[in-house]
């Protein structure tokens, strides 16, 4: 939308500069509890931002504000939602600033607008304006703590524990965000590339001669060694009907795994393989989910593994599992195609990656026993077998893939069965 | 200098020709353009369908010097750039010490000079050439890692190299540069933005048979045919790895060896190896398959014999 310079701006009728700090920063917190990297700094560089450019008319006002808080195109959205409610909506004005004229025409146009608003930032405008109640236009600093958790610390333990499936929307909606702020360390491996090390195992000689020069002769051996990095992830998640519980929330880890490290490779399975890598890149969690909504065609489903996988051996293997990547295969095991041909499959796909992990949600059951005819096919050739059904079994990851695993040899076991019957 | 590059595309569609290479005429298109435009050339495709061969073949006809660079994981500036010659270093700076003539000034500039230099491939395709500029082949780059990658963009796009002792190397014309991927790795865009695009496929049958004709002239009429057809069919079976045109040629060199003249189902069984690489293909071809196969094609020869 094109703001015209009639719109009222927002300080036109009011000299009161304080109030339009107060303002800003309330502006500035909602953002973030939507999720917008705003730091303190970047509310004064918006107040003198402000004061430089003045609030004579509304546009110059938005794009001042936005060159300040929005330093990614993915955010523009956001913010400009934002911006309209914010700037606009004159419950907001009144409680919390009292300072612009009171109202706009409720036109269609404005009504639209909050319809269509993110539910990320509607509740975060809500937030904004349970705290304003209380002590309307004095925030203290201390504040911001509890305006970014969402949830308290015993909630969250509460959580950790609840099966995804029994959880209810509002408690899948923490759960989300809890596990969209999740990290997953990754055991870093040596590359072929060298970094400088003064313990290093080589002599750096183009440093050693520089220093050498430099110091007038003094001889100081420059070491280097191996520079380590993070092995590349590939993530195949199964969605069919008997995943559906599972595959949204892992859709949400998914994002949140892309967006933390470059290498993760994502892929979505249920009677077909789709490749969901690009999509998932949008920094936005609820804007990438979108689309991934929109590109694949077989939720909730029936599944078949082996075919997909097939397709992933034949299409996609030789180019993304070159360079040694660790596997997470996240399904529960329940093939519509009863396991026909899997067993080849899954096998070739063990046996071109550095690791191949099962995360299965039936694991949490401790009777379970791979019995279905595709858990039989799959269960020889994995490296690690998982549960992934509640936030603990998410961050529990963490411990499998930071530290060096133990590899199957299928070849070796199969020798042995062979001899020692 | 000398100019000889083509100035349209059937220019380098006979060019290609006379390196014995026969190419599609998009291939053509795309080469020319890459020459005309000075801008990297960037061939993707699966192995064995005559991606280096291009560059080889180019470098040949033109008379240029050919430089490739063979890219491996941990592909550093040391190997693809420059690197000092350390040990004469040393012993400069040992006469140095003992002649004791010179400053430390005059001695770190006279050490950091090009005679203690040893050019890499990079660094040698941007220096000027008498016989016009070299072609430059960067081949699987796929192979490397994606710091080399970035490394590459800047030479890439502005043909420069800074040396930090030196200064910066910048070329007066930009080489012909040819960049091959086998798709192990998918590279970055910003790469490919700077480079045309070309994917090299399988040829089709009229083609492949034109190939087989040039690279191996000694194979008998009937036997080429029935080669490009077997090829042509197994190309259409759900096979880990389809057979290239290198494994094409090496089929045919290796009948011609056995006194071939003609395909039978023994002489396929038994060369199965040359043309397929993993075992399952080998698996599922061999026998009654690729009897079936062979049928088909000689059935497809003998009508197709018949109709003018």
């Amino acid at each position: 939308m094109t703001p015209t310079s009639s719109d009222r701006d927002p300080a036109e009728n009011s000299p009161d500069q304080s109030r339009l700090v107060e303002n800003l920063m309330f502006f500035a917190r909602t953002l973030r509890a939507a999720g917008l990297p705003i730091g303190p700094g970047r509310i004064i560089e918006a107040l003198r931002a402000v004061e430089a450019i003045g609030v004579g008319r509304r546009d110059d006002f938005y794009w001042t504000l936005h060159s300040v808080f929005v330093n990614r195109q993915d955010q523009r959205p956001l913010f400009d939602q934002a911006f309209h409610v914010f700037w606009r909506n004159p419950k907001l004005l009144e409680r919390m600033m009292a300072m612009l004229p009171p109202s706009l025409t409720p036109g269609g146009e404005n009504v639209d607008k909050r319809e269509e608003l993110s539910r990320r930032l509607a509740e975060a405008l809500q937030a904004g304006r349970a705290t304003g109640d209380g002590n309307d236009g004095e925030i203290p600093e201390e504040e911001d703590v509890e305006f970014d958790a969402a949830m308290t610390y015993s909630d969250r333990e509460l959580l950790q524990a609840i099966d995804f499936e029994k959880m209810s929307t509002e408690e899948l909606a923490s759960a989300k965000r809890l596990v969209s702020g999740m990290q997953l360390p990754i055991m870093a491996l040596p590359t072929r590339r060298f970094a400088p090390d003064p313990h290093g195992r080589r002599i750096d000689m183009r440093a050693t001669l520089r220093a050498q020069l430099r110091s007038g002769g003094v001889p100081a051996l420059r070491r280097r060694n191996p520079r380590r990095r993070h092995p590349p992830l590939v993530i195949i998640c199964d969605i069919s009907g008997s995943m559906s519980r599972y595959s949204r929330i892992v859709l949400h880890f998914m994002h949140a795994v892309t967006n933390d490290r470059d290498r993760v490779f994502s892929f979505l399975f249920g009677t077909r393989l789709t490749n969901i890598t690009r999509m998932l890149r949008h920094r936005d969690v609820d804007v990438a989910v979108d689309r991934v909504a929109e590109k694949v065609q077989d939720w909730s489903g029936g599944t078949r593994i082996g075919h997909c996988l097939a397709e992933f051996n034949a299409k996609w293997s030789r180019r993304i599992l070159g360079q040694g990547a660790i596997v997470l295969f996240i399904s529960d095991g329940l093939d519509r195609d009863s396991g026909e041909g899997l067993t080849r499959e899954v096998e070739r796909l063990h046996k071109s990656c550095r690791r191949l992990i099962w995360l299965n949600p039936l694991l949490r059951y401790d009777a379970y026993e791979p019995k279905s005819l595709g858990a039989k096919a799959i269960m020889p050739h994995i490296d690690d077998f998982r549960p992934i059904h509640n936030l603990a079994s998410l961050a529990d990851l963490t411990s499998v893939l930071a530290r060096p695993g133990r590899r199957r040899m299928e070849g070796v076991s199969r020798w042995l069965e062979q001899r020692n019957p | 200098m000398k100019e000889n590059t083509p100035t349209s595309v059937d220019e380098t569609l006979a060019l290609l020709a006379a390196g014995r290479y026969v190419a599609d005429r998009s291939l053509a298109t795309a080469l020319f353009l890459a020459l005309r435009l000075k801008r990297p050339l960037f061939l993707e495709g699966e192995a064995g369908v005559g991606k280096t061969e291009i560059a080889k073949v180019l470098a040949e006809t033109l008379q240029r010097r050919l430089v490739r660079l063979q890219c491996y994981e941990g592909l550093d500036v040391a190997s693809a750039v420059y690197e000092w010659n350390y040990a004469r270093q040393m012993v400069e700076i040992r006469l140095a010490e003992a002649a004791g003539d010179r400053t430390r000034e005059s001695l770190g500039s006279d050490i950091y000079s090009e005679r203690f230099l040893i050019k890499r491939p990079l660094l040698q395709a941007i220096e000027s050439d008498p016989a016009g500029v070299p072609v430059l082949l960067i081949d699987e780059l796929d192979r490397t890692d994606e710091p080399f990658e970035a490394y590459l963009l800047e030479v890439l796009s502005d043909f420069q190299i800074t040396i930090p002792e030196l200064g910066t190397i910048k070329a007066s014309e930009p080489p012909i540069v040819i960049v091959t991927s086998n798709r192990t790795r998918e590279i970055h865009d910003a790469l490919k933005r700077r480079c045309f695009y070309y994917w090299v496929d399988y040829p089709d049958a009229k083609r492949e048979l034109e190939i087989l004709r040039v690279k191996v002239p000694g194979a008998s009429d009937k036997l080429s045919r029935q080669v490009v057809g077997f090829v042509q069919k197994l190309r259409k079976v759900e096979l880990f790895k389809l057979p290239g045109i290198a494994e094409t040629i090496d089929w045919t060199e290796a009948l011609i060896q056995l006194d071939r003249v003609a395909l039978d189902p023994k002489a396929v069984d038994d060369t199965l190896g040359v043309l397929l690489k993993y075992q399952d293909d080998i698996a599922k071809i061999r026998g009654s398959e690729a009897a079936v196969l062979l049928d088909q094609v000689k059935a497809e020869i003998a009508s197709a014999e018949r109709r003018p």
